[in-house]
């Protein structure tokens, strides 16, 4: 990666775009936290982070989801979301109560899988999901910390455009003032969702702007038939 | 919930039948039950936090050595005391633990196998050279259980004093992995990533586990000790942490009660099967290898919803 600047103001929707190799996972890598940068600075909410672990980032209001579905497949999907709702706070430590009895998570989980139409089938395994299924799961991790930002990876790889579209309503759907970082192949997901685009390639942003004048720009066409 | 019942059923009819027993069985479902509390930390480290621990003996030897130490050398902890010495046993698992975990917990699959299995080692060689204090390749012999209203002499007051931690460990345990802490560590073995990107500090969480761990292994030397009357560096050699893990491995993983199944299938086999024929050790090996290959749940995986 070199020379990218990027900025999310809250409550924006920006992508990510680029070929294949571009960068685009890594710089979500970078900020957050799983590798460290070799130079410059993260800044998140005002907070200079670029050294912190993951774990303490998430506690600050940043989450993400993975373009490769990273689910515990042997947990149930309530037990999933109970899992990402107990990893900010203190109660994550707690080690004389059952985690059944925490009213606030068990209600929030509620919430967020009646939302998501998940409820009736919290008691399934999630291995046993569909592809499309786990996708939604991937995303509802991501929020049961109750972000301020939200880092997407590719939420529709893998689906069939009927889902994909599916997808880009949920996201749509999603509380206003949530920021949202989205890397995205679909196109049809990318404009659906989101307001401005940045443009990587070779580890660096070729272009910024808004969806639309992305949509017109030469350049973007020329790095996506290649000629770039 | 019906697990717990069927397991206080199954010991209650063992405290029940036990007068009518001889003390050659009484001693046995005692041996059973300190290798059930070992068996139970090894499985919160594999069952349930992924870790495989082979150096689990390594705290059991801790706990005995100190148990030993303190009542030969100080004449401590044979009244009241034992119970200062059940806690200071636990205490002293837990620290050692503690001070391995800072080295075992960086490592994880077949590498913490390895390093555990090395710093067991060190345990055992501190026991087996350190003459002055440990007795050497001899050990210590103990001069009697400790006397405090009850005589723990009687093998079977001992052996009801030994239910007794078993269960208050059992219960203490099955909180601790309902909890929310007991729950990230399932998450830990499930993807430790996504534990990491969760809000989740899975280097701490592990080393807790680790720690506990440990203290439940300082348990079962304490009473492992004075169940014996001795105590040798052969408790704490590389077969013991061995056994404890293949219990876990043969009751099943991740279910605590797996632990308490094996050491019994694993004690009454060797007891009974050894006075029968001389190849029981074959008997044993085939048993371990048939559970993994056909039942990776244990037996516990033999009933339904095995996987806590």
């Amino acid at each position: 990666m070199r020379e990218v600047t990027l900025e999310v103001s809250p409550g924006e929707r920006k992508a990510i775009i680029g070929p294949n190799g571009a960068g685009k996972t890594t710089l979500f890598n970078l900020i957050t936290g799983v590798f460290p940068p070799s130079s410059g600075e993260i800044i998140l909410f005002g907070k200079e982070v670029t050294r912190w672990p993951p774990h303490k980032r998430t506690a600050l209001g940043m989450a993400r989801t993975f373009q490769i579905t990273s689910l515990f497949p042997k947990l149930t999907v309530l037990d999933n979301v109970l899992l990402a709702l107990a990893g900010v706070g203190r109660a994550k430590l707690v080690m004389w109560r059952p985690l059944s009895s925490y009213e606030k998570f068990q209600n929030r989980a509620r919430e967020l899988l009646d939302g998501a139409g998940y409820w009736d089938r919290r008691d399934v395994q999630v291995r046993n999901l569909s592809h499309g299924e786990q996708r939604q799961i991937e995303v509802l991790l991501g929020l049961a910390s109750d972000p301020k930002l939200l880092l997407l990876d590719e939420p529709a790889a893998g689906l069939s455009s009927g889902e994909s579209r599916e997808m880009a309503e949920f996201l749509k759907r999603l509380d206003p003032s949530l920021a949202i970082l989205l890397i995205e192949h679909d196109m049809d997901v990318v404009f659906d969702v989101v307001s401005s685009i940045s443009v990587l390639h070779f580890g660096a942003v070729v272009e910024q702007g808004s969806a639309a004048a992305i949509k017109r720009s030469e350049r973007v066409q020329q790095i996506y038939l290649g000629t770039g | 919930m019906k697990r717990i019942w069927i397991l206080l059923s199954v010991l209650a009819l063992a405290a029940a039948v036990a007068p009518f027993t001889g003390p050659f069985v009484i001693l046995l479902l005692a041996q059973i039950l300190v290798l059930g509390i070992i068996a139970m930390s090894v499985d919160l480290l594999l069952g349930y936090t992924g870790l495989p621990s082979l150096g689990q003996a390594a705290y059991l030897g801790v706990g005995a050595y100190l148990t030993a130490i303190l009542a030969t050398k100080f004449g401590f902890g044979l009244g009241w005391d034992f119970w200062l010495v059940v806690l200071m046993g636990m205490a002293a698992g837990a620290a050692t633990a503690g001070f391995f975990g800072l080295f075992a917990i960086r490592a994880s699959g077949v590498y913490f196998l390895m390093i555990t299995l090395a710093l067991g080692m060190c345990v055992w060689g501190l026991a087996y050279r350190w003459n002055s204090v440990t007795g050497g390749d001899n050990g210590i012999n103990m001069r009697g259980r400790p006397k405090f209203g009850i005589e723990l002499a009687n093998d079977l007051t001992f052996f009801y004093v030994v239910l007794g931690l078993f269960i208050a460990s059992f219960f203490a345990l099955h909180l601790l992995v309902s909890s929310p802490f007991g729950k990230s560590l399932v998450g830990i073995r499930e993807r430790e990533l996504r534990m990491r990107i969760l809000g989740y500090n899975t280097w701490l969480h592990k080393y807790i586990a680790f720690v506990i761990a440990g203290g439940f292994g300082g348990l079962a030397g304490v009473l492992w000790a004075h169940l014996n009357g001795i105590v040798s560096p052969v408790d704490v050699l590389l077969p013991a942490s061995v056994d404890a893990l293949l219990m876990v491995v043969l009751g099943g993983p991740g279910t605590l009660v797996g632990g308490l199944i094996g050491a019994t299938v694993v004690v009454f086999l060797r007891e009974y099967l050894a006075t029968m024929v001389q190849w029981w050790q074959y008997v044993l090996g085939a048993v371990y290898v048939l559970t993994i290959l056909y039942l990776p749940g244990g037996i516990m995986g033999l009933f339904k919803g095995g996987k806590a």
